[in-house]
């Protein structure tokens, strides 16, 4: 094709960016081709099942598998008196950024939580392997354990800062502002502890080739995990191939590495045996932690005319995961004179917890937000307008500039939306028939964090393009999106692109959390289409020679200048090419550079207003949500559909955290009573009323593209959008999670 | 799951031949229940006989307007059946009730009535249950028992009756036809489940060689104006905390007909005799409702994981028989 029937034929280009498209790893998942990490099979696969601990602390003083050895079909019951030994997590190691728990399976007979692995059966089915796990008889002798979060919580101690977040903050002296306050409000919250529930449950399949491995991993951190096993296995990393190309939701359950993972290579390696193992749900409840519970203290104290004076936010969670930033939205929402924040913790003799869909800002949110909500009834006032009178011009603690603030527009738009001015004010006020009507709101926001990312590009001679980059394609669209960016700064059509992902063997791409994996991946394939847009112009001939990158549109396939260009082919094939490939690599200097550099200048924030309304049944106390609306600033959106896709199932997770999710921990034994989805109460569809998502759509200036984040901030401040309108149809705050019917009777 | 021998008999007879050979043989239905079950390693039989090709899946009519229920017809078929609509409407709510579409396309009556409970330690093999295992212990009665049982409970076990069909027969005094080798024999629903008592491993009337080859539903004029109301802690697909199968007759102000059973708070599916009786030719208000209801649970053994029950179960039975109430003023 000449250059000049191609700007004849060119018409106006759209965009890709901003599409609602559909995603190109639909059709595999709709008709069953995509695989999952426990669907590659291999010659002489044998299977795998976990023994657990019965006992929250101790050792095992007798493990009987004689029984278990005698199934048919059993290969090995490896325990921690004949199983390999994995070397120890480091203390100060990349590697160990990932661990799920310090605990070395299989290497010494310590016990330190109710459902730890204490042996792994391989056997040539699945189904011999989980019965023959099931005979296996062990005897402890216990230790004295500390399992009930209740009993210890007055145990807390100070939750140590890291760097990129403190755990305490002060300005001014907020209980002095507080006990003055004309108008205050003091509550207790109370969050239970939660599971991801992701639909996939941890799978691992693994096989060994000498010394060098293959694992094919439901992970959310591909290039970590790569990390880990090369730590624990003593091989280098350049030995080590992990596979993700698809799984099946993480929710941040896969961003560690748990005891599923490590057990499954090490069976492999003890037996010689490609091994899959492919837990029950049962088993991820015990091996793989979840979200902490916690205890919050919410003090507001404000002038008559709603302007807060004092804002106290104390918490209690679990100690081990990562520090739990539960007092984190705390510190950017109010412009309140004073602030008094603080984190503690305790230690339990449990699974240790792990980031669970926005960390700390999931539970925090509920409890700040029900605060608010509650001292607009102490003042008479709008809630919405109570929001507004104490929205910050600049961020509350450090005077920092916002990058990107929209949440006046977000409730303005949700008022106008979801009819708020037809809110009678009055609680119990509004009824239809049986029901209790109540409609409440509530503040979002959550932080993104963006990570290294390493990218290629290339073009080849026919113009096809290929992005490599160690994305995790958890269900978000990962590879969808980079398509779009791709496509539009090459100006290629969107076919001609195609995304691999899920591979350690790519370019290292960001872990799949934070909100940050879209942003930061974007910001590497934006520098390396540019790097391969220069390289492409200094290839190209008249009428592109000479002529500077800024002078010159990627478009049509090609590059050009006014009329004049030369597509891309026309490049390669002029330059005797037959391709031309751009690397970025990024890393964790990068980031920490970056990180400060950033952190210096601005507050980053996604953030939205969510809007509810509740039926409470008049006799029994049932909560029906029947109408949700939540407005949201996540800057500029890539793909309608997938954003919108993120931030109602976030929502959706907000509601269970709301109404029905808690994991069981029996306190007397610290075991988990309710292990299973039968007893764990997701949502239903029956339980999810249509859910309107609405994106302002505004590019942050200071990112790039425009990006903040939609993975996470839909389910912050939903379960108190859902606790404020109890509020307003029963007049009964509840503050502890969740809203069950006997708190409303 | 231990390994089992699985048979598929043609007919009843050789169903019944293979139970009475095999000890350690269990029927399977819908197995939306035993395998389950199989798989947690609670039920452990040696031999599985497959009933579903049995002829026992027709729902016929009796000379005297009631209906016989063949013990295979599946819960969402029973539930679309025209005449249960029409006669039970009770029963077809209950059914659509429970579990989720998927599960009500496989289980099947006789199944149901065999439903063992949902407790968690009942199905945890490293807690202490006495049904699983006479004289362990129960790890229940102080442990979490949002689900569990308020009435006919000990100190045994406290464990709930899962079932949402059951109440709308205990309700509907329905009558269970079982046969062996030995012969046949007709229960009363209401002699069917056992309470736990000091043995709570013995949960109904059926000899371990009988197979329950159907349900009879007597005629029953008042149950033509009946619901089924089960509160449970999401809209769908949870056993119920509490439920209330119901059917109300008023003439002149007063209760001329009811039968009440309530599920979710019962050892067994409850049929609330003291509430009926407390009803029967009174006033059909409000207030003799919530007496009524506080009558049947006088009788109540709360722990404090459930005390809630006894206000839900009250408020329940109050909303239900208002609602029957309402609509029988209407029309």
């Amino acid at each position: 094709m000449s250059t000049d029937v191609a700007e004849a034929v060119r018409t106006e280009t759209v965009p890709n960016v901003g599409r609602p498209l559909d995603r190109v790893d639909g059709p595999a998942k709709a008709t069953g081709e995509a695989k999952y990490a426990a669907d590659h099979d291999y010659p002489g696969l044998a299977h795998a099942a976990l023994v657990h601990a019965t006992v929250a602390r101790g050792r095992v003083t007798a493990l009987d598998t004689e029984a278990a050895r005698a199934v048919r079909g059993v290969i090995d019951v490896l325990t921690h008196e004949n199983a390999p030994r994995m070397r120890p997590v480091k203390r100060f190691s990349l590697g160990s950024f990932v661990k799920g728990s310090s605990v070395n399976y299989l290497a010494t007979d310590e016990v330190h939580w109710d459902g730890q692995p204490i042996a792994v059966v391989v056997a040539e089915t699945p189904a011999a392997a989980r019965h023959a796990a099931s005979l296996v008889r062990a005897t402890y002798e216990e230790l004295p354990a500390a399992v009930d979060f209740a009993a210890e919580e007055p145990k807390a101690v100070p939750q140590k800062g890291n760097a990129m977040f403190s755990s305490a903050a002060d300005k001014g002296d907020a209980n002095a502002a507080l006990a003055v306050a004309p108008v205050s409000v003091d509550l207790r919250f109370v969050t239970p502890p939660y599971n991801h529930n992701a639909i996939e449950p941890h799978a691992t399949t693994a096989v060994w080739n000498g010394n060098r491995l293959t694992v094919h991993d439901g992970t959310q951190s591909i290039a970590f995990v790569r990390k880990h096993l090369a730590m624990r296995f003593g091989v280098p990393e350049r030995d080590i191939r992990v596979l993700a190309p698809y799984v099946g939701g993480g929710f941040g359950g896969k961003g560690m590495v748990w005891a599923g993972t490590l057990l499954a290579v090490l069976a492999a390696r003890a037996t010689g045996r490609a091994v899959r193992l492919a837990l029950t749900r049962e088993s991820v409840y015990r091996t793989v932690g979840g979200r902490t519970p916690t205890t919050q203290r919410v003090a507001l104290g404000a002038d008559r005319d709603g302007r807060l004076t004092a804002l106290v936010h104390t918490s209690v969670a679990r100690s081990g995961g990562m520090p739990e930033q539960v007092t984190s939205a705390s510190r950017h929402l109010y412009a309140a004179e004073t602030v008094h924040l603080r984190q503690n913790v305790v230690h339990l003799d449990l699974v240790p917890p792990t980031a669970m869909r926005a960390p700390g800002e999931a539970v925090g949110t509920f409890a700040l937000e029900s605060a608010v909500d509650e001292l607009a009834w102490r003042l008479d006032m709008d809630p919405i307008e109570l929001r507004m009178r104490n929205e910050p011009e600049r961020d509350p603690l450090t005077g920092k500039a916002f990058s990107h603030r929209m949440l006046r527009e977000a409730y303005a738009l949700g008022t106008e939306r979801f009819g708020w001015r037809e809110r009678d004010p009055r609680a119990g006020a509004m009824r239809d028939g049986r029901w209790l009507v109540g409609m409440g709101v509530a503040t979002a926001y959550h932080q993104p964090i963006r990570f290294p990312a390493s990218v290629t590009v290339r073009m080849g001679a026919d113009g096809a393009v290929v992005v490599r980059c160690g994305l995790h394609e958890i269900g978000v669209g990962a590879a969808t999106v980079q398509r779009q960016i791709a496509a539009d700064q090459l100006g290629v059509p969107l076919e001609s692109v195609r995304v691999e992902v899920g591979d350690s063997d790519l370019p290292a791409g960001p872990i799949a959390a934070g909100s940050g994996q879209t942003a930061s991946a974007a910001a590497s394939v934006l520098a390396a289409c540019d790097k391969l847009k220069r390289q492409l112009l200094a290839l190209a001939g008249p009428p592109l020679r000479g002529r500077a990158i800024g002078d010159v549109q990627a478009r049509d396939g090609g590059l050009f200048h006014g009329g004049g260009g030369r597509t891309y082919a026309e490049i390669l094939a002029g330059a005797g090419r037959d391709h031309v490939e751009a690397a970025v690599k990024d890393g964790w200097v990068n980031f920490l550079a970056r990180s400060a550099r950033d952190g210096r200048r601005w507050v980053h924030g996604a953030s939205g207003a969510h809007f509810c309304e509740v039926r409470v049944d008049a006799d029994t106390g049932e909560v029906r949500v029947s109408r949700w609306l939540g407005v949201f600033d996540v800057g500029r959106v890539i793909n309608a559909k997938t954003a919108a896709g993120q931030l109602r199932g976030g929502i959706v997770m907000g509601l269970g955290m709301a109404l029905s999710e808690q994991t069981l921990v029996d306190p007397r034994t610290g075991r988990v009573v309710n292990a299973s989805l039968s007893e764990y109460h997701v949502p239903v569809h029956a339980d999810v009323p249509r859910i309107d998502v609405h994106c302002l759509d505004d590019p942050d200036p200071t990112t790039p593209l425009g990006l903040l984040g939609v993975g996470e901030v839909g389910v912050t401040g939903v379960p108190a959008a859902v606790a404020n309108a109890v509020r307003h149809a029963t007049g009964k705050r509840v503050a502890d999670l969740p809203i069950t019917l006997d708190k409303l009777l | 799951m231990k390994p089992f021998a699985y048979v598929k008999p043609a007919d009843v007879e050789a169903a019944l031949r293979a139970v009475a050979t095999e000890p350690g043989a269990k029927f399977l239905g819908g197995g939306t229940n035993l395998v389950d079950l199989m798989r947690e390693g609670v039920e452990r039989p040696d031999t599985v006989i497959d009933v579903t090709g049995l002829p026992l899946d027709a729902v016929d009519d009796l000379p005297d307007g009631g209906l016989r229920i063949g013990a295979l017809v599946r819960n969402s078929v029973l539930a679309a059946d025209p005449r249960i609509r029409a006669r039970y409407p009770m029963l077809s709510q209950a059914l659509l009730a429970g579990a989720s579409p998927q599960l009500r396309n496989m289980a099947t009556v006789g199944g149901n009535l065999l439903q063992r409970t949902r407790c968690a330690y009942f199905y945890d093999a490293a807690a202490a249950c006495n049904k699983r295992e006479p004289g362990a212990g129960c790890d229940a009665l102080d442990g979490f028992t949002r689900g569990h049982a308020v009435l006919g409970v000990s100190g045994s076990c406290i464990a709930a009756h899962p079932s949402d069909m059951c109440v709308a027969l205990a309700a509907l005094d329905a009558v269970v036809e079982v046969r062996s080798v030995r012969g046949d024999r007709r229960i009363p629903i209401g002699e069917f489940h056992l309470l736990p008592g000091d043995t709570p491993q013995n949960e109904t009337a059926l000899a371990p060689d009988e197979l329950i080859t159907a349900v009879e539903l007597p005629a029953l004029p008042v149950a033509a104006r009946s619901r089924y109301r089960k509160v449970r802690d999401r809209a769908s697909y949870a056993f119920a905390l509490v439920s209330v199968a119901a059917a109300l007759e008023v003439r002149d102000g007063a209760v001329a007909g009811v039968r009440l059973a309530l599920g979710g708070v019962g050892a067994k599916p409850w049929r609330a005799r003291a509430a009926e009786e407390a009803l029967l030719g009174g006033a059909a208000d409000e207030a003799a409702f919530r007496r009524a209801a506080e009558a049947e649970l006088a009788a109540a053994t709360v722990r404090p994981g459930n005390a809630f029950k006894t206000a839900l179960a009250t408020a329940t039975i109050a909303a239900t028989l208002r609602e029957l109430a309402r609509e029988e003023d209407a029309g």
